[in-house]
């Protein structure tokens, strides 16, 4: 990993639910991993997939924490009723996703929540799988003010018109030209979500634009290659995929 | 989630879940990301009752070929039941569960 410690170092981390200011003002809950000390450390928008705002993300928050951001969490699903994260998660995959101008809303609370606070400094970044993967990219066009986008796996970037769902009205790659910081791309060519040739569609409108961007495909993965609870991990590439995420997190936001 | 292809069916009847048996009002179908079934995408069931919460909610995760095995015969039995005469098309009345034997 990028962030190397010694055996003799001090090391300590605090990790809690808090609440925040999401979209149209809306309190909401979120998760916040953060080292002790003054920092100040860059910040992290952590943004949880599709099945939920579950331990996985939990688990994710608290590893950037240990590699030196202060992470949040918000729980994009807040205003779907409480339970188990499995059962909330259900219930918006019944609904076809959570609506992107209320997500928008959320991770823009989510990043000045970060920049309140006198122990971040002033870069933050962007981080999501899954749906949360087409969220970030997404969130780097249409958010103001973030510093790096990590897009995992993101499906329905590219999105036919039949795709297009009340609920996610625009495909994000339409929004390429706006995108405002450098993005790093992780994807498995066996994901059908998205597609090796989505993913080719992605990298072509990035180049069209002149964007900043670093894309890795790995053989022998598909979708979800990260989630070591899930059939889909795999090992080799999760620790080559998480090896060039510090790597680019350190050079774009320290 | 990642394919976003859903359906939601009124419906009424009853589902268990653990121990206690509880009323449906809709039925969920997506094909999507299952949570515990190692696919990557699957066919969802999820009986619910939404009116009860998020957690009043009987979940089924089945692969393509079972859940076409699965309409196949639900379409069977109710065109055996329809022949014999038996089929009883009577909408179930949703009755609160504390006032049920």
């Amino acid at each position: 990993m990028a962030h190397t410690y010694q055996t003799d170092q001090y090391e300590g981390m605090i990790a809690e639910t808090v609440t925040m200011r999401g979209h149209n003002g809306d309190t909401i809950g979120a998760y916040v991993a953060r080292p002790l000390g003054s920092g100040p450390f860059p910040g992290m928008v952590v943004i949880h997939h599709a099945p939920g705002w579950d331990e996985w993300y939990r688990e994710c928050t608290r590893r950037f924490a240990h590699h030196g951001y202060v992470a949040i969490s918000p729980n994009l699903y807040h205003r779907d009723g409480h339970g188990t994260p499995e059962d909330v998660g259900a219930k918006v995959r019944a609904a076809g996703g959570a609506p992107d101008a209320r997500v928008l809303g959320d991770l823009d609370g989510a990043n000045a929540w970060l920049r309140s606070l006198p122990y971040v400094t002033r870069k933050v970044g962007i981080f999501g799988t899954c749906s949360g993967g087409r969220q970030a990219f997404l969130a780097g066009c249409r958010v103001k003010g973030l510093d790096a986008v990590i897009e995992c796996w993101g499906g329905r970037v590219v999105q036919s018109k039949e795709e297009l769902t009340p609920n996610q009205p625009v495909a994000p790659i339409e929004y390429t030209k706006d995108l405002s910081a450098p993005i790093l791309g992780l994807f498995g060519n066996e994901d059908k979500s998205p597609t090796p040739e989505q993913v080719n569609q992605h990298e072509a409108e990035l180049k069209k634009h002149g964007k900043q961007y670093e894309f890795h495909r790995y053989d022998g993965a598909g979708h979800g290659f990260f989630y070591y609870d899930r059939a889909a991990y795999r090992q080799e590439q999760a620790v080559d995929g998480w090896k060039k995420l510090f790597a680019f997190t350190e050079k774009t936001l320290r | 989630m990642c394919t976003m292809i859903a359906h939601q069916v009124q419906i009424m009847g009853r589902a268990k879940s653990g121990l206690e048996w509880f009323e449906v009002r809709e039925a969920n179908v997506s094909y999507d990301h299952p949570y515990d079934l190692p696919l990557e995408h699957a066919l969802n069931l999820d009986f619910v009752n939404e009116a009860l919460g998020p957690g009043a909610r009987v979940a089924v995760e089945l692969s393509v070929d079972a859940a076409r095995q699965l309409v196949k015969a639900i379409e069977a039995v109710l065109a055996q039941a329809d022949q014999r005469g038996v089929l009883e098309d009577v909408p179930v009345i949703a009755v609160p569960a504390h006032i049920r034997q």
